[in-house]
């Protein structure tokens, strides 16, 4: 038991430090390691995983909270929908066979890597002239932040609420299923349908993945899906992992690494989907 | 922005503070209670259960903890980090209440329950 917990730890430190640098959960670094290279059953993967992201979650919403660029209200709203779809993926994930489950994580880390390849190459304007529809008038969801990097304050305004809302759902819907934060989802809600800047969007995320995972880490919590000999060893390391990897990434060319990561992204991703239909490699 | 904007936001930044700080705690404590489980199982050896089980409800880990058994301190430190998120929303139903903002005290009521049916919905889905 001994050397489990060691090789536990040692994987949620790496991930948290890998996951922190190269700007993603730990959660879609741990599951692929945890099923592909130690053998352990997704279903109990997933459910230590959601903990991880908790923790993760937790521990960077404290840094964004100091720099004044949340949303606390545009958050609470959208955990609406995706807490219920955070509790309809736990459900799902204790249906569905272990092989539907390797092939939609599969799906999503390729989806990942493509998303992130896009971001590489695209650079986004900030502060574009949005039109608010009647909805964020009435939530109050138009807010304002601190713009560090050009030193000036940004009033935004959101628009197309109930459009981020139904993506909020989806991803709510995956972080419960696989047991990872789809932050890429919640920015892709917030910053490409509702409009918001993605500094805000991106530090609003955060803060939402944990309250998304209580959601379904409470299901799993209490139908015995976390065992505590896999979700605590890999939860500290992921902590201690997390809190390492945002030292280093300052001082590192993270444009440079992600390119590295992206086809490694994409390789895990073609292995867990192929798992899923019975092709297994090494 | 107008004034009365501005006054508003620098509320919520006093809001988003206190939010922090409850996030810290619950983090570092539930950190705390999971490492001592974590060594005690080292240190003995033991889980303090039958291979292969922990416990998964209040009384099983309330009684695991009260023995020192190292499986029941470890789900009582996973359970706090699941609790510090769900903190973080009853401080939010607490913080928009002094601000007089009924629209969103309701919206984190709903969020709130939500999170408690999800509790439910484990313990029967067993």
């Amino acid at each position: 038991m001994i050397n489990s917990i060691l090789i536990l730890a040692g994987v949620g430190l790496f991930a948290g430090i890998f996951g922190a640098i190269f700007g993603i959960g730990g959660g879609m670094i741990v599951t692929p390691i945890m099923t592909i290279a130690l053998g352990l059953d997704i279903k109990y993967a997933i459910g230590a995983s959601v903990i991880s992201v908790i923790a993760t979650s937790s521990g960077a919403s404290i840094a964004y909270l100091k720099d004044d660029m949340l949303n606390l209200r545009v958050a609470m709203f959208l955990e609406i929908a995706t807490t219920v779809g955070a509790i309809l993926g736990a459900i799902l994930t204790g249906v569905l066979p272990a092989k539907v489950l390797y092939v939609l994580f599969g799906m999503l880390l390729i989806f990942s890597s493509w998303n992130m390849l896009h971001k590489l190459r695209t650079s986004k304007k900030d502060a574009e002239d949005t039109v608010p529809d009647e909805l964020s008038e009435k939530l109050k969801l138009n807010s304002t932040y601190y713009d560090q990097a050009n030193k000036k304050q940004v009033d935004y305004k959101v628009s197309n609420v109930p459009g981020g809302f139904s993506m909020m759902f989806g991803a709510g819907l995956a972080s419960g299923l696989l047991g990872v934060g789809s932050g890429a989802f919640k920015v892709i809600a917030m910053d490409t349908i509702m409009k918001m800047p993605l500094k805000p969007s991106s530090a609003t995320s955060n803060l939402m993945m944990g309250v998304t995972a209580a959601a379904s880490a409470t299901v799993y919590f209490f139908n015995g899906s976390i065992k505590p000999e896999i979700a605590a060893p890999l939860a500290i390391g992921i902590l201690l992992g997390a809190t390492i990897g945002s030292r280093i990434m300052q001082h590192l060319q993270a444009t440079l690494l992600r390119k590295i990561f992206i086809p490694v992204l994409f390789l895990i991703g073609l292995q867990m989907f192929l798992k899923g239909f019975g092709v297994n490699f090494g | 922005m107008t004034d009365e904007e501005k006054k508003k936001h620098d509320e919520m930044t006093e809001i988003e503070l206190v939010i922090g700080h409850v996030l810290r705690i619950g983090v570092i404590t539930s950190a705390v209670v999971i490492i001592i489980g974590l060594v005690l199982a080292l240190i003995t050896g033991e889980t303090g259960y039958p291979a292969g089980t922990f416990p998964t409800t209040f009384a099983t880990i309330f009684q695991g903890v009260a023995a020192f058994k190292p499986f029941a301190i470890i789900m009582l430190g996973l359970f706090l980090l699941i609790l510090t998120p769900v903190l973080r929303v009853v401080v939010s139903i607490y913080a928009f209440a002094k601000e007089g903002d009924k629209l969103y005290v309701w919206i984190t009521v709903i969020v709130l329950v939500i999170l408690v049916f999800a509790m439910w919905i484990g313990y029967i889905g067993k």
